[in-house]
């Protein structure tokens, strides 16, 4: 990315001055993580049963109410939130790491080798993500390392094939060709000039990623085949909050809205970067 | 044409067969073989054996392979392991029931969708714009199901005005008002969670089709805004839209899992989501590669359709 020039930063300022959203979206981004990291300064325990309080409606006391064991439900929100947002960074983490390795190496040595890879993004890519996800997921144990690998395994065809195109055209410039000249290793070439010079599409790709990811996991945790009890997360909560939906629909408001915001907040902080790195973007 | 048709053929048929060994593969890694099926756990060993030498079961994994790929080309799909029946009857039978939510719903998003994406893309960055993007950016954030328990709540719980449940009212199987009835809320959730995307494919199409040289030489002529977006641009923003309904031929099977599985829908999507909760796979695998063909023939069809109205493609592909 390098330095920040003058023109990027007017640009940048321009950005923000017409996309106002963008601050309210990295305000709770900041908010949400900053809640979930301290969410053990609420005064409720999160797995506290209490049978006298239950199904109670936001009030004082409890501000999102309580669900159907007398568990503060803010609280709870607090604590899934930290569980939705650990999901979507790690799995976003490791299906970037996939996503950039098979693409520069199948865009750096073409031939075969690019063939199979690419083959490889065509199957998977040809089966819809949902069923993909939903039968890797039948072979593991359910649990929080489950969806965790399952997203981050299976999502990176995206990033692939973005990657690949990118460093095809970055292997034809000139530095490239010197190094290859100067008979450095490929391994060195890559790591040293091909990654840098995609950077800018591989941040973007992540930050929409995150968000694609936590989507993912409350689909699948509403289904029940993400995070299991007694560990919850939005998605999950949802799935509870359906059958009560008739008696309390505020355990089905609240995360949802959690869900949205936070999805939201990190399409608009990808939006950002985008006129961050890729000033030509925003011509309007 | 010919030859780009067959071409596009040629480079799916290995795709599919790759896709199938997939399938086969996870079924022979899953822990349960298709005889059981058939057999109980009481039952002789040797009774077992026999059962397995009918059905083929002791010959090598290869062997099993071709022979399972005839029975699917031939459309026997097996039994489910947890119900016994046959999974093409099950497969098919709930077949129409996701296409009658899924067509519907999609025709909707898409004439909404070609309105809506032509309003934002034909005055870029004005007030209809502004409005019509923010609304995709939440809508796109919204998980389809949250949007199906919101109307469920509002509908079928506040109002009472809907069925919330299934397709039919015990006792009128045969009225088609009160399938009607029920269609409405599992209609109105997917055509919600296909409008954002479908709108931002359209307008972007809009928006690059007003950069073109043509509609600069027509303003010079003095063309009226109107003549231009209705002669010229929606014209060639639709062509697009063709590689788009191509892409969306999967979504007439696996469009509606989660909608499905809100309103207890008997389509696809609740046949295997149960499957995949009493791990009955064939009927995983039959969903799975079925898909699978979609998604691949939903390309080619794309593909060879967008070939046809604009021929400069298969000369480059």
């Amino acid at each position: 990315m390098g330095m920040m020039t003058k023109r990027r930063r007017q640009q940048l300022l321009a950005e923000l001055k017409y996309n106002k959203g963008i601050f309210v979206a990295l305000a709770f981004l900041l908010v949400i993580a900053l809640l979930s990291i301290f969410a053990f300064l609420s005064p409720y325990d999160p797995d506290a049963i209490d049978m006298l309080h239950r199904l109670e409606g936001p009030s004082g006391s409890h501000w999102f109410g309580t669900d159907d064991l007398g568990r503060d439900y803010l609280t709870r929100i607090l604590y899934g939130g930290r569980i939705s947002l650990l999901v979507g960074v790690v799995s976003m983490l490791i299906s970037t790491l996939i996503g950039v390795t098979i693409g520069t190496v199948a865009g750096y040595f073409g031939g075969w080798i690019d063939n199979v890879l690419m083959r490889l993004v065509d199957i998977l890519s040809s089966i819809p993500w949902m069923v993909l996800v939903t039968v890797v997921s039948i072979f593991l144990k359910p649990g929080l390392q489950a969806i965790i690998l399952v997203i981050g395994l299976f999502t990176w065809m995206g990033v692939a094939r973005l990657v690949r195109a990118e460093t095809l055209s970055v292997k034809e410039r000139e530095y490239v060709l010197y190094a290859k000249a100067m008979d450095q290793k490929p391994l060195f070439i890559i790591l040293r000039h091909v990654i840098p010079s995609v950077l800018p599409t591989i941040i973007i790709s992540a930050t929409g990623d995150i968000a694609s990811a936590i989507m993912i996991e409350s689909s699948l945790s509403f289904l029940g085949l993400g995070v299991q009890q007694p560990m919850s997360s939005w998605g999950s909560m949802l799935n509870r909050a359906q059958s009560l939906l008739d008696r309390a629909p505020y355990m089905a408001i609240v995360p949802g809205v959690m869900i949205i915001l936070t999805v939201f907040s990190f399409n608009k902080l990808g939006d950002l970067i985008r006129v961050f790195v890729e000033p030509k973007a925003i011509e309007r | 044409m010919l030859r780009y048709t067959v071409k596009r053929i040629l480079q799916a048929v290995p795709l599919l067969l790759l896709i199938s060994v997939i399938c086969f593969g996870l079924m022979q890694l899953a822990p349960f073989d298709a005889i059981d099926a058939l057999t109980t756990p009481d039952m002789a060993p040797e009774v077992v054996e026999a059962m397995k030498a009918r059905v083929g079961l002791d010959q090598p994994v290869p062997v099993q392979y071709i022979r399972w790929l005839g029975r699917m080309l031939r459309g026997d799909l097996g039994y489910s392991i947890v119900t016994h029946l046959s999974v093409s009857q099950g497969f098919f039978s709930r077949l129409p029931n996701t296409v009658l939510l899924v067509l519907p719903s999609y025709a909707i998003a898409l004439l909404i969708a070609i309105v809506l994406g032509l309003v934002a893309g034909s005055k870029r960055g004005g007030v209809a714009d502004k409005i019509i993007d923010t609304l995709c950016s939440i809508g796109m954030a919204t998980p389809t199901f949250w949007v199906g328990m919101m109307l469920v709540y509002l509908f079928g719980y506040k109002l009472r005005l809907l069925p919330i449940l299934g397709m039919h009212t015990m006792g009128m199987d045969s009225s088609t008002s009160d399938l009607i009835r029920h269609m409405i809320l599992p209609v109105t959730v997917l055509t919600l969670g296909n409008l954002p995307s479908t709108i931002r494919f359209v307008r972007s199409s809009a928006i690059s089709q007003y950069s073109e040289d043509y509609v600069t030489v027509q303003k010079a002529f003095g063309a009226s805004r109107a003549q231009i977006l209705f002669r010229h641009v929606v014209k060639n923003v639709l062509l697009p839209v063709i590689t788009l309904v191509g892409m969306s031929l999967p979504t007439l099977v696996t469009g509606a899992f989660v909608t499905e599985s809100i309103f207890s829908w008997p389509g696809v999507g609740t046949y295997f989501l149960t499957a995949i909760q009493g791990f009955d796979y064939p009927v995983v695998m039959t969903v799975m590669f079925f898909s699978s063909v979609m998604v691949i023939l939903g390309n080619l069809l794309a593909d060879l359709a967008y070939a046809l109205v604009d021929p400069r493609i298969k000369s480059m592909g």
